[in-house]
């Protein structure tokens, strides 16, 4: 059989969408539903439009996100779980010139990682960090994570979160964006088509950041984690929509 | 001839590393060895070399540093003392795993715990064993004097890029406070960035070199089969090291009935306490192991067919003693002597441990 090309199905006046390049061909690794996929698709494309794909190297977290170096295809590190500000400062100190990001989960940035995102953010050294929040540990399984919500049950929380117990959500976000070290902070989604435009943008914006040398720049995305949330995708972005965004509004937060 | 100064070795070991075109000190503060980045931050080598030196918030935040920037090329230390170095454990287990080049110092204090701030050899068996998790190696240089913290750099540097692994430069507070006459050498210049991807683009993160795919530096490998493969090349590449870079000082072994074996500092202890037994007529020898890992146990496997015994001179309670013992074999005596916790023993100290021990033992 011949090879069929798209062009062959499609013709290129109705073609709308098509998949970056900077994405791999390996399968994603996540659940359908989880915004993850949406998430790295932002940043490639973000990556791709400002032709700097020879030019950027990331660091990956522990978390679900774990394998993000498989399916973005740019030089990419694997940090220990919550280190990866601590490693793009290593890079971004000796290669001040390209553009260096980390993409992280709640439990590796505002957990086990404060410390070392909040004192990169306080240097304000000039580098981009990605924030998925879904408020769980989604790859060991669904525990409560730093960012769980008051009440929401997790496989650590079974009857739900008790702040008498185990403290309040933190909101890393509004936090980073007190410290005089960040440029551009702000808080997104992925789980609309305007959603996803918006989240975009601020990703293009944290990018360019890096660029104009003004310090860190921090992007929040909120999502969910059907999984461990224990809800079907549907139902997990409308109690995402109902719970998490009342807790960590979405919007433009900080921009120098 | 060099430049001669009269330096301290934790300063001695800063120009070294100006001098050696490192690309980026990344450090955190704690004595005895706060005087690497007090003397590299005094000396702008921002502006001798372009060289970065960061302070970062904690040990285990400098190491990651040090772990990124060396995921891609660059030539990157640090520096810590005891505690610090077991903080840093996480990032020595990764940096293994994921074969980066880059060399670190130990100026060990007196453990265990916060223990005190004198000097110390306790931290053989984290250094040497593996203090992080993994089957993983090393390479472990010991310096004795001023002069061996300035050289060290170099071979660590060159054994670190060699092998693609992590080099600790073991020290203690004694080499690192004391000061000696050294000689300094010539500033190499910096690797540029197009000289660093011509030479590491097959590993190094230098951003995706247009032709060729992604790089990308991980200790992860979720398929067991794959992780074993791994694990077996680490194997064969420890064994090429172990069969191709041991390293070790002898002093009057030829004639010799009894060995010390010492290293560091206390080897220094241990000269002195050689010439005073030959003043005493008793045929007393040293061996110096410069290279803790890999150990010269092939040579102490030979020595062992000759003399009568060894005495494993240690600022420990006995822990290279373990390898010393593994190397004899059996074949002949082998004890363990030292001061610890800070303190440090006498010439005449180790004299009569040998002859209580050893030769009368």
């Amino acid at each position: 059989m011949a090879d069929i090309k798209i062009e062959d199905i499609i013709k290129s006046e109705n073609l709308v969408f098509k998949k970056t390049k900077l994405f791999t061909d390996k399968p994603l690794s996540y659940c359908p539903g989880c915004g993850h996929g949406v998430a790295h698709r932002l940043i490639l494309e973000v990556i791709e439009e400002m032709g700097i794909e020879s030019e950027t190297i990331g660091v990956a977290p522990v978390g679900c996100s774990v394998l993000a170096y498989e399916f973005m295809n740019i030089d990419m590190a694997q940090a220990p779980h919550g280190r990866a500000p601590a490693m793009a400062t290593g890079i971004k100190r000796v290669y001040p010139e390209k553009y260096v990001f980390t993409y992280q989960g709640d439990g590796d940035l505002a957990a086990i990682g404060t410390s070392e995102t909040i004192h990169a953010c306080n240097r304000g050294d000039n580098m981009t960090i990605i924030f998925i929040n879904n408020g769980i540990y989604g790859m060991t399984g669904g525990q409560m994570a730093p960012t769980t919500l008051e009440g929401m049950v997790s496989s650590t929380t079974p009857f739900g979160r008790d702040v008498e117990l185990m403290g309040h959500p933190i909101k890393m976000t509004e936090l980073v964006a007190q410290l005089p070290g960040t440029c551009y902070v702000a808080r997104h989604a992925v789980h609309t088509p305007s959603a996803v435009r918006k989240a975009k943008k601020a990703i293009r914006k944290a990018f360019e950041k890096q660029k104009e040398k003004k310090g860190l720049s921090f992007v929040e995305i909120v999502s969910n984690c059907n999984s461990g949330w224990k809800m079907t995708p549907v139902d997990a972005n409308k109690w995402m929509e109902e719970h998490m965004f009342p807790y960590y509004p979405l919007g433009e937060i900080k921009e120098i | 001839m060099g430049e001669l100064r009269l330096m301290k070795g934790n300063e001695a070991i800063a120009e070294a590393f100006i001098r050696e075109g490192v690309d980026a000190y990344y450090g955190y503060p704690i004595t005895p060895q706060s005087e690497v980045m007090e003397y590299l931050t005094a000396e702008r080598p921002e502006k001798r070399t372009g060289m970065v030196v960061l302070q970062a918030e904690s040990e285990l935040a400098a190491i990651n540093m040090v772990y990124g920037a060396a995921c891609t090329g660059k030539k990157v230390v640090t520096s810590s003392s005891s505690p610090g170095i077991s903080l840093m454990q996480e990032g020595i287990s990764y940096i293994a795993g994921s074969e980066v080049p880059c060399v670190l110092l130990n100026v060990v204090r007196g453990g265990p715990g916060l223990g005190d701030i004198q000097p110390a050899q306790s931290d053989y068996f984290q250094s040497v064993k593996g203090g992080g998790h993994g089957d993983y190696r090393q390479i472990v240089l010991a310096p004795s004097s001023v002069q061996d913290m300035y050289d060290h750099v170099s071979l660590a540097f060159e054994l670190a890029f060699k092998y693609r692994i992590l080099v600790l430069i073991q020290s203690d507070g004694l080499i690192g406070q004391m000061m000696e006459k050294v000689e300094i050498g010539e500033q190499k210049p910096r690797l540029t960035n197009e000289e660093i991807k011509a030479k590491y683009d097959t590993w190094a993160l230098t951003g995706r070199t247009p032709g060729r795919e992604h790089n990308i530096v991980t200790s992860l490998e979720l398929d067991q089969a794959k992780q074993e493969q791994f694990n077996i090349h680490l194997q064969n590449k420890y064994k090429e090291i172990a069969e191709n870079e041991v390293l070790y000082e002898e002093m009057e072994v030829e004639d010799a009935d009894y060995i010390l074996v010492a290293y560091g500092s206390s080897s220094r202890i241990c000269r002195k306490a050689v010439n005073l037994a030959r003043e005493k007529g008793l045929k007393v020898g040293l061996l110096r192991p410069i290279t803790l890992w890999p150990f010269p146990e092939k040579r102490i496997a030979e020595l062992a067919k000759r003399v009568k015994g060894m005495l494993s001179v240690e600022m420990s309670a006995g822990q290279m003693v373990e390898d010393v013992r593994l190397a004899v074999n059996g074949k002949i005596k082998v004890e363990h002597f030292g001061r610890y916790g800070g303190m440090i023993h006498t010439p005449e100290e180790v004299l009569e441990a040998l002859e209580t021990k050893i030769i009368g033992g």
